[in-house]
């Protein structure tokens, strides 16, 4: 039996769908927080989201027959719904309407863990010379230097700043090694985002999301972001290399025990590197999630 | 000569292909796909190099090839100087187009399942998985007699050929489609030898073997 769901994460926005994949008149399932959903678009382009009854995928559906609806928002070329009653906007990231973005989707991708466990890897700079070697790692550059963590009371987000590392191949965009700098922002407890030094364009910062739609609490579906200075790739080579990234992350993801992640400080042994994860959990803990965690017990 | 990859970083069956050419030391040119999710393979443009709409693509100057397997073996005969990946025997010709076939039907299964539970593609998750352990329980148990008989590889030849290739990548990529394959030691091992073969390369979800335990 999967837990409850808290109200907290019931009354999120949460990410089901990259809007220009979904197919118009033709119907997507998929599964929130244990809940089977059916989502389509309209002929306005608009997304539709439902609890899916019997439906199956593929089915034709004209999207004005949908009468019961759950909330939608579309934000970042992606859709959003919630289970409950939204309380919050969604968080902002202003660089994606800056005109000369290329913005894109790079494919939502079902992985075998909780969604706070794959947000935490996001974080986790400790591991790029060893799983991304040659591309934004390389030994014997192994240093996690130090850096600065806060949670924003204001934009109740946690922040990390001045992280700083040595990087082969930071981009596409790049044609040499560089230290790069990145921040990191964790808006959303299933969501990250993170801007890191533009190898084309010094005083800007490339952005890149992930967005994990819980699906269980065991699994869930990435769904990847990419929000560029990038006057020279195409699409599809910007996609490649994030997706060579993320593909190269699914294994290590894949196979964290347990699944789900725990919150009691004492439950696994944390290095300085991990500061960011240890503010994670921490707010987490805070704000009362308990679906895809191990709550510390009280 | 110039070749060129149609290529998609993510498929076990494009990385065969890099694998090989790792391997020989072949140079080639990628022109990337988007497979997922652009399903850029189903474009008209891409039709018309491969109407069945699959990946990989290779082309040699004005030579359109398709199909992982037959690719192989062209780049075996061609390019092979040792003659040892694509051997011109017939009888183990006939070995090595049969294990090609298993390659093919570790695709429909154990890929199948990764498509399915990674890429939304509507494949019946229990059934390709279940087809997986049986084609797995049959390869350990040749690979583990084949130990006791001082073969290391897939055919009877004391080396690789393309058909090690051809098995490789979807047994590697197995667990991303939820098949464990802590059940096949001999198969387990036999994945060590092929990522210590000079010149292998990786692809993302498949990492370096570590050092071989010296005797």
């Amino acid at each position: 039996m999967p837990n409850a769901i808290d109200p907290i994460t019931r009354n999120l926005w949460h990410v089901v769908a990259a809007t220009n994949e979904l197919p118009i008149g033709l119907i997507e399932t998929t599964l929130l927080l244990d809940t089977p959903l059916a989502l389509t678009r309209g002929n306005d382009g608009e997304p539709v989201v439902w609890l899916r009854s019997d439906e199956e995928q593929g089915d034709e559906i004209d999207a004005e027959t949908i009468v019961e609806r759950l909330p939608v928002r579309t934000a970042y070329g992606y859709t959003w719904t919630c289970l409950g009653t939204p309380t919050d906007d969604l968080f902002p990231i202003p660089e994606f309407a800056e005109p000369d973005r290329v913005n894109m989707s790079c494919g939502s991708i079902g992985i075998h863990v909780s969604a706070p466990r794959a947000v935490e890897n996001f974080l986790d700079m400790g591991h790029f010379p060893y799983v991304h070697t040659d591309i934004l790692g390389s030994e014997p550059h192994t240093e996690v230097k130090e850096y600065d963590v806060e949670v924003s009371e204001e934009r109740d987000e946690v922040l990390a700043t001045r992280c700083r590392f040595m990087q082969p191949r930071a981009a596409k965009s790049a044609t040499q090694a560089m230290e790069v700098e990145y921040v990191y922002r964790v808006p959303h407890p299933y969501c990250a985002v993170l801007y890191k030094s533009c190898p084309e364009d010094e005083s800007r910062r490339d952005v890149i999301g992930i967005f994990l739609q819980p699906m269980t609490e065991e699994r869930c579906r990435a769904h990847l972001l990419q929000s560029m200075i990038d006057s020279t790739s195409t699409i599809t080579d910007l996609r490649r290399f994030q997706q060579t990234i993320f593909g190269q992350d699914k294994p290590i993801l894949e196979n964290q025990y347990p699944k789900k992640l725990p919150l009691d400080p004492r439950a696994e042994t944390p290095i300085r590197a991990d500061k960011s994860a240890i503010a994670y959990r921490r707010w987490l803990s805070q704000k009362g999630i308990t679906y895809g965690v191990i709550p510390q017990a009280s | 000569m110039a070749i060129t990859l149609y290529d998609f970083e993510l498929s076990g069956n494009c990385y065969k292909l890099r694998l090989l050419m790792s391997i020989l030391g072949l140079p080639y040119d990628i022109v990337p796909v988007d497979f997922f999710p652009g399903r850029e393979h189903k474009a008209d443009w891409f039709l018309r190099l491969n109407a069945f709409g699959q990946l990989p693509v290779l082309k040699d100057d004005d030579l359109v090839l398709s199909d992982s397997g037959a690719i192989l073996a062209y780049l075996a005969k061609k390019y092979d100087a040792s003659g040892q990946w694509f051997p011109n025997d017939p009888a183990i010709t006939a070995e090595i187009l049969r294990w090609h076939a298993v390659a093919d039907d570790i695709t429909s299964t154990s890929s199948a399942a990764r498509l399915a539970l990674g890429y939304d593609y509507a494949f019946d998750i229990e059934k390709s998985q279940n087809g997986a352990h049986r084609i797995f329980r049959l390869i350990d148990e040749h690979l583990w007699f084949g130990e006791r008989e001082g073969r290391d590889w897939l055919c009877s030849p004391s080396h690789p050929t393309t058909a090690d290739i051809a098995c490789f990548p979807y047994v590697m990529l197995s667990e991303e489609g939820g098949i464990s394959r802590q059940d096949y030691p001999a198969l387990r091992r036999w994945t060590d030898r092929v990522r210590r073969i000079p010149g292998f390369t990786v692809m993302s979800g498949i990492f370096p073997a570590g050092p071989a335990k010296v005797d």
